[in-house]
This record gives C-alpha cells, sequence and structure tokens, in this order.
C-alpha cells in the first residue's frame, strides 16, 4: 500500500521496486546460497541516487529524512534483506559523521558515500561485548598526531567491503562506558585487517566480519566528537538507524505475504485452491493486518525522528522490536500456507525466514530494546 | 567546452509484442496498450550516457531525440531519467504517416539543426516497424558513416572512434572518422535504473518541440507525402494446422508415422 507519498518519495519507491525486479529477484537465490556480496546491486543503487538520500546537499546527498531511508529499505527488503542489510549498514556507518563529525571529516568522507563509491561500516560489536557494548576491549590510545588501535571486532556489516569504518574503542579504559570514542579508519590503514568472513543462517550475501587492529595508526584528526563522546554517538545513532531496520523486517515480511498469497490461489487441494479454506483466509489477514500495524508504527517513529524531535529512543525502539517480531511471525506463516513446498529452497519462502530472523538481533536484540523502552517508560512516565 | 555532442534517436512503441491491427484501416490498435521505449533504444541512451562518464563532466553532451506524436515527449522523460542531458521532441502534423524514408529525413533535418553531432546512435531496429533502415537511411542523408549492429565501442575521441560489431557469425572491429552513425545490439550494455536526480529533472524540464517549419521542412519531404512507401494492407498469415490420431500400438504407431513422414518426404 501506499500511504500518501510526496512525488519525490514515489519515485523512490518506483526506483527500488525497478531494481529489485531486474537486478536482485533474477540473482537472490544464487547470492544466498553463495554468499556472494552484491556489488553489482550497491553499484546499481548509488547510480540511481539511494545513497544520497539522508546526506545534506552539501555534501552532494539530497537531504531527505530518516523516513525516506526507510521506504528505500523497505522496497529493497521486498527483494533481498541481504542488499537491504547491506545499504542499510553503510547508513549506520555514516550517521556518527553525520551526528558529530567536523566540517573537514563531513567533507572528506559524506560526498564518496552520496555516490554509492564507497561504502561505511559501523564497528562497536566484540566477541565478550553484545548487548554489554560498555565492555568493549579494543582500544585507541593517544600517540602524538595519532591514535593507535588494538583489538578485534567481531560481526561487523560490511566488513571487508567497506572502505570507511566508524570504529569504538577505548581512549580512557578506567572510565568504562565514558571512555569510549568513535574514530573513522579508512581500509588499507596500516595494522588494520579482515579476519573470519561468516557463514550465516540468513542475509548469506552481506558481509559479516571480523575487523582485527593491530598497532593500527590513526591520525587524531579522525575522532569524532571529541574522546569520551563515543558511547553517546552510538547511542543517538541507533536512535535514528532502527527505524530502518524495522523497515527491513516490514519488507522482508510483505515479500513473503505475497508470495504466499499467490502460491495459496494457485495450490488446490480437495478440489479447490487453499484460498478457499478459512484457515488459510485468516492466517492472510493476520499477516496483513500485522504488516500494516508495523509499517504503520516505523514511519511514525522515522516522521518523529525527522520532525526534530529530541527524545526518539522509546519511539524508535518500539518500531524495531514490533516489526522484527511480526516479521518472524509473518515469514514462519508463510512457509506454513506453502506446506512442505515452502521448506524446501524451490521456493523464495525459507530463505525470506531465515532472513527475518536477524532483525530481531541486531542494532539492539529485542530484549535490550525492551528493557530501553521499559526504562524510559518508568523514568518518562507512558507520555 | 563541449567535445563531443552525442544524439541518440529514440522512438515510441506499443509495450507487446503482440500488435494487434485494425483489419479496417490496417493500421495499429493502440488504444489500452502502454507506450514504451522501443526496447534496442534503450541500449541506445545507456551507452551514449556510458561515453559521457568515460570523459570529464563537460566534455561530452548526449541529446534524445523522437519524431512522434505529444505524447512520446514521455519517452524523452524518460531518457532524461536515465541520463541523458537534454530531448527534443520532432512533432507536427505533417509528420504523420512517415515511412523510413521520411523518418530519416526529419531526423537528418533536426540534427543538422543541433548542429556539430558527432556521434549519433540508433538501435538496432524497432519491435513495431521493424525495418532497421532508418540507421543507414540518416547516416545517408547525412553523408556519414553508419556501423549497424555496434556491440562495444572500443576507444572514443572527437575525430575517431574503433567500434567492435556484432554479425551472424563473427565480429568485426572497424576504425572509422567521425561524424558517424551507429545502431546499437543488446550485448552492448544493461541499460541502468533511473537515478532519483534523473527523475526530478525529467518531472520539471521543459523539451522543446520542433514542427516542420522549424526544421525548414517542405510538406512534400515528411510525413505521408514524402514517404515513397505506403502501407497497403497488414495482415496475419492464416497458418493452416492440421492434426492426425495415429491410432494402434506403440509399435504400430511408430510404424504407420514412418510411413506418412516419408511419404511426406519429410524424412
Ligand atoms: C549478521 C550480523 C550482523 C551484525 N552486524 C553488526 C555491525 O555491523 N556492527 C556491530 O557493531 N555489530 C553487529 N552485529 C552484532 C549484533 O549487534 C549483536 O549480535 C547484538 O547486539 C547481540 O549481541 P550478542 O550477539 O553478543 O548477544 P548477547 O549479548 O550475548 O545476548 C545473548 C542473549 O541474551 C539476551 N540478553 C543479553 N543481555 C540481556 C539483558 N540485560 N536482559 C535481557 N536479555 C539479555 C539477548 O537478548 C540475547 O537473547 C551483527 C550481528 C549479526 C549476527
Ligand atoms: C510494415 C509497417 C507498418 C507500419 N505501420 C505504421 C502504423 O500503423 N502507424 C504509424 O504511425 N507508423 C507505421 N509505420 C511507420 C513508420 O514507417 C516507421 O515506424 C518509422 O519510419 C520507423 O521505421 P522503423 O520503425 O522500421 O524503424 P527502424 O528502422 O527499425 O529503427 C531503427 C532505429 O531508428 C530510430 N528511429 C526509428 N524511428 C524513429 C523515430 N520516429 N524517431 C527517432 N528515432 C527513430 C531508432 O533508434 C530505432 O531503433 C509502419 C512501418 C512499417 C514498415
Amino acid at each position: 500500500m501506499r500511504y500518501l507519498l510526496t512525488e519525490e518519495q514515489k519515485m523512490i519507491v518506483d526506483i527500488c521496486r525497478q531494481i529489485v525486479k531486474d537486478r536482485i529477484i533474477p540473482v537472490r537465490a544464487e547470492m544466498d546460497e553463495k554468499g556472494i556480496f552484491p556489488w553489482e546491486i550497491i553499484k546499481e543503487i548509488g547510480k540511481s541516487d539511494l545513497f544520497r538520500l539522508f546526506i545534506p546537499e552539501e555534501y552532494e546527498g539530497m537531504s531527505t529524512g530518516i523516513f525516506e531511508v526507510c521506504l528505500a529499505t523497505e522496497e529493497l527488503s521486498r527483494g533481498d534483506l541481504s542488499v537491504a542489510a547491506s545499504y542499510a549498514a553503510s547508513g549506520l556507518g555514516l550517521i556518527p559523521i553525520l551526528i558529530a563529525g567536523n566540517e573537514e571529516q563531513k567533507k572528506k568522507y559524506l560526498p564518496q558515500m552520496a555516490s554509492g563509491g564507497k561504502l561505511a561500516a559501523f564497528g562497536l560489536t566484540e566477541a565478550e561485548a553484545g548487548s554489554d557494548a560498555g565492555s568493549i576491549r579494543t582500544t585507541a590510545s593517544r600517540d602524538g598526531d595519532f591514535y593507535i588501535l588494538n583489538g578485534t571486532k567481531q560481526w561487523i556489516t560490511n566488513g571487508g567491503e567497506a572502505d570507511i569504518y566508524t570504529i569504538f574503542a577505548m581512549t580512557n579504559p578506567e572510565k568504562g562506558v565514558r571512555g569510549a570514542s568513535a574514530i573513522i579508519v579508512e581500509k588499507g590503514t596500516d595494522g588494520f585487517e579482515f579476519g573470519k568472513k561468516e557463514d550465516k543462517l540468513g542475509i548469506r550475501a552481506s558481509a559479516t566480519r571480523e575487523l582485527i587492529f593491530t598497532d593500527c595508526r590513526v591520525p587524531k584528526e579522525n575522532i569524532l566528537g571529541s574522546e569520551g563522546m563515543g558511547f553517546i554517538i552510538a547511542m543517538r545513532t541507533f536512535d535514528q538507524s532502527r527505524p530502518a531496520v524495522g523497515a527491513q523486517a516490514v519488507g522482508v515480511a510483505q515479500a513473503a505475504l505475497e508470495e504466499a498469497l499467490n502460491y495459496s490461489k494457485v495450490r488446490k487441494q480437495f478440489g479447490a485452491a487453499i484460498s478457499s479454506f478459512q484457515a488459510i483466509q485468516h492466517m492472510l489477514a493476520d499477516m496483513a493486518t500485522n504488516i500494516e500495524a508495523a509499517r504503520a508504527l516505523v514511519y511514525h517513529a522515522a516522521k518523529v525522528i525527522d520532525s526534530g524531535e529530541k527524545n526518539v529512543t522509546r519511539l524508535s525502539s518500539m518500531s524495531k522490536i514490533f516489526a522484527s517480531d511480526m516479521a518472524m511471525k509473518v515469514t514462519t506463516d508463510a512457509i506454513q500456507i506453502f506446506g512442505g513446498y515452502g521448506f524446501m529452497k524451490e521456493y523464495p519462502v525459507e530463505k525470506m525466514m531465515r532472513d527475518a530472523k536477524i532483525t530481531q538481533i541486531y542494532e539492539g536484540t529485542n530484549q535490550i530494546l525492551r528493557n530501553v523502552v521499559a526504562l524510559d517508560m518508568i523514568k518518562r512516565g507512558v507520555l | 567546452m563541449i567535445e563531443i555532442k552525442i544524439a541518440v534517436c529514440i522512438k515510441q512503441v506499443p509495450g507487446t509484442t503482440e500488435i494487434k491491427i485494425d483489419p479496417q484501416t490496417n493500421t495499429l490498435i493502440r488504444e489500452g496498450i502502454e507506450n514504451i521505449i522501443n526496447p534496442f533504444d534503450a541500449y541506445a541512451i545507456e551507452e551514449g550516457v556510458r561515453i559521457r562518464e568515460r570523459f570529464s563532466s563537460g566534455e561530452v553532451e548526449v541529446i534524445a531525440l523522437t519524431m512522434g506524436p505529444p505524447q512520446s515527449r514521455e519517452i524523452l522523460k524518460e531518457a532524461i531519467s536515465v541520463g541523458v542531458d537534454s530531448a527534443i521532441l520532432l512533432s507536427d502534423r505533417a509528420f504523420a504517416g512517415a515511412d523510413t524514408w521520411a523518418t530519416s529525413t526529419t531526423l537528418a533535418k533536426a540534427i543538422n539543426k543541433i548542429g556539430d553531432c558527432r556521434l549519433i546512435i540508433l538501435g538496432k531496429q524497432t519491435l513495431d516497424g521493424d525495418t532497421g533502415q532508418v540507421g543507414p537511411e540518416l547516416a545517408q542523408r547525412l553523408g556519414i558513416p553508419f556501423i549497424g549492429y555496434a556491440s562495444s565501442i572500443l576507444e572514443i575521441n572527437r575525430n575517431k572512434m574503433k567500434v567492435k560489431r556484432l554479425m551472424e557469425d563473427r565480429y568485426e572491429t572497424f576504425e572509422i572518422n567521425l561524424p558517424a552513425a551507429i545502431s546499437v545490439v543488446k550485448d552492448i550494455n544493461t541499460p541502468r535504473v533511473p537515478s532519483l536526480r534523473g527523475k526530478m529533472k525529467a518531472k520539471s524540464v521543459e523539451i522543446p518541440v520542433w514542427d516542420a517549419k522549424q526544421l525548414e521542412a517542405d510538406e512534400d519531404e515528411v510525413g505521408l507525402s514524402g514517404s515513397y512507401t505506403q502501407v497497403v494492407k497488414i495482415f496475419t498469415p492464416k497458418i493452416k494446422h492440421e492434426i492426425k490420431m495415429i491410432e494402434g500400438s506403440p509399435g504400430e504407431q511408430v510404424e504407420q508415422l514412418y510411413k506418412e513422414l516419408k511419404e511426406l518426404n519429410v524424412i
């Protein structure tokens, strides 16, 4: 369904749909099976200006809001969540620069990303620091005009493929959470290498990789904001990025519903299309209803963020929780409607279910986000 | 400074392979059929834009043109959304009913009016007219070389280009002087998806319309009166299918089939 979209927003949707139809759907099964990073598609997305959306015009962007990013992400996710995740993860690496970067940093990095020529990545998680991100051990110690990075990041989306990495490291480990800083590290810097590439359940075509820093010297100008601001930057980034994870969930769920609806009309049992059975009809109706509800929440969260509202953590987290739980349910039900065929790789719904799972995990697990929502509510009331 | 000006000729065609002909008037039934850019012409557009991308910005200009009714403005807008710099619509009641000769006359006049086009790119043929004549005729009228079925542009500068073309059983590579005209095949590239900035430009862009007067074309040079050929009748040939069922055991069926095919001189 197309809600009250402006001309420009409809154009974004149309462009994405064409990319999905012509470029993504024909290759997604093979990309998934072989774990091929979708560079060709990413380049096409770049040429069509989609990386420009959220970047201000003065840095060769198009100055749209998060809402437009969500529209694009949702549509790309209808085609393939790996592609959408790679697209969105680049945004995740870029938002810290938008939030905390100075003029030189913005001038240097944003135009390269706007044109789609270079991808970004966001490096927070470590083996021992997942939900408990405050316990990261990667360090960045100051040495004259440089920071020296040591440590290993784990499961970083776009790892190895991206050129620009926003890395969270301890500049002052004694201070704990207040001792973390965000630093831009470019691919090719001495002492920065890529480790294991993960073999995954879903979003298999996206790159999930280790980043290894060994006495990696990074110019001190690369710090975002000031020392100790790392955690605040990370949290403010998530505030803005989480609706796009919700949009990924809405997109993949919508794709699963479309597949299930079409299949239910052609599959005959007991002499009738299975779509004539009320049990199937109700499942389809619930899937559609839940998708609409999630979409409304995601769009609302995005629009509230775009309005300039400061306290968006709760709403942003809610949109991600609700949409991702919905997507897991809807993609599972889609397989149910397909029956045994849905379990087979010949049909796309099993992949959609495998892909959907990640939306409940990354950018804060849904358990952590429920903590966030509850704590915010206890502190500020229901509102 | 513009080093190389490229004109891309595109045509609007019905977006279907099942073209229906009105048996009364012998013309195409266009109602209810969505119009699209002739598929081969999308490759011509893309190649023009790709040539521009080989050069620094401002060195190459790509202009799309079409001769057609007012609604063919839409395909020019589409061309802008995928990167051509500007577009011109050649439209006039006097152009109606043109055969390939009158079409190429009109296109040649427009290209001369634009001035200093170093390269003209066309599609291999159209989905509807399907003659593949417009390209060679246009080149002949302009007095420039023509290479059909180009599958790759290896090198290009203002004065020369090296182009590879696809023949039925071989590839051929030519070095030709510019200006020249080429027609392209699908192997040459993969047309891109429109860009957001392109679509926004296409929405607001003013597309100039050139009529017969602006092209300084005499009425009897263009359209129906400038055409040497006229379509008298178009019809779908009736193909008779005869089906004969052969009965008997599988062995007998094979035997009978063999006998009948032999009689028909098929085997
Ligand atoms: C494919 C993929 C891509 C990723 N991409 C990136 C990336 O680009 N950048 C990046 O920095 N990270 C990335 N991550 C990491 C991701 O953000 C973490 O996996 C996530 O934050 C959870 O951390 P964890 O896996 O260590 O789980 P854990 O923190 O070990 O959690 C295990 C379980 O315990 C629960 N749990 C933990 N603490 C609590 C609590 N206090 N209360 C209730 N329940 C709790 C969790 O919800 C979960 O169910 C990626 C992960 C994956 C799988
Ligand atoms: C059998 C037949 C039936 C026809 N029926 C009709 C009809 O019912 N109604 C009608 O209006 N016309 C009709 N025509 C029209 C007309 O004569 C041709 O369509 C026109 O001259 C172009 O020829 P083509 O389509 O064969 O182009 P081709 O020579 O196959 O085209 C080669 C390339 O030339 C370029 N080109 C062709 N036409 C144009 C154009 N108009 N503007 C810009 N570039 C162009 C494109 O790059 C194209 O890829 C018919 C033609 C034929 C041969």
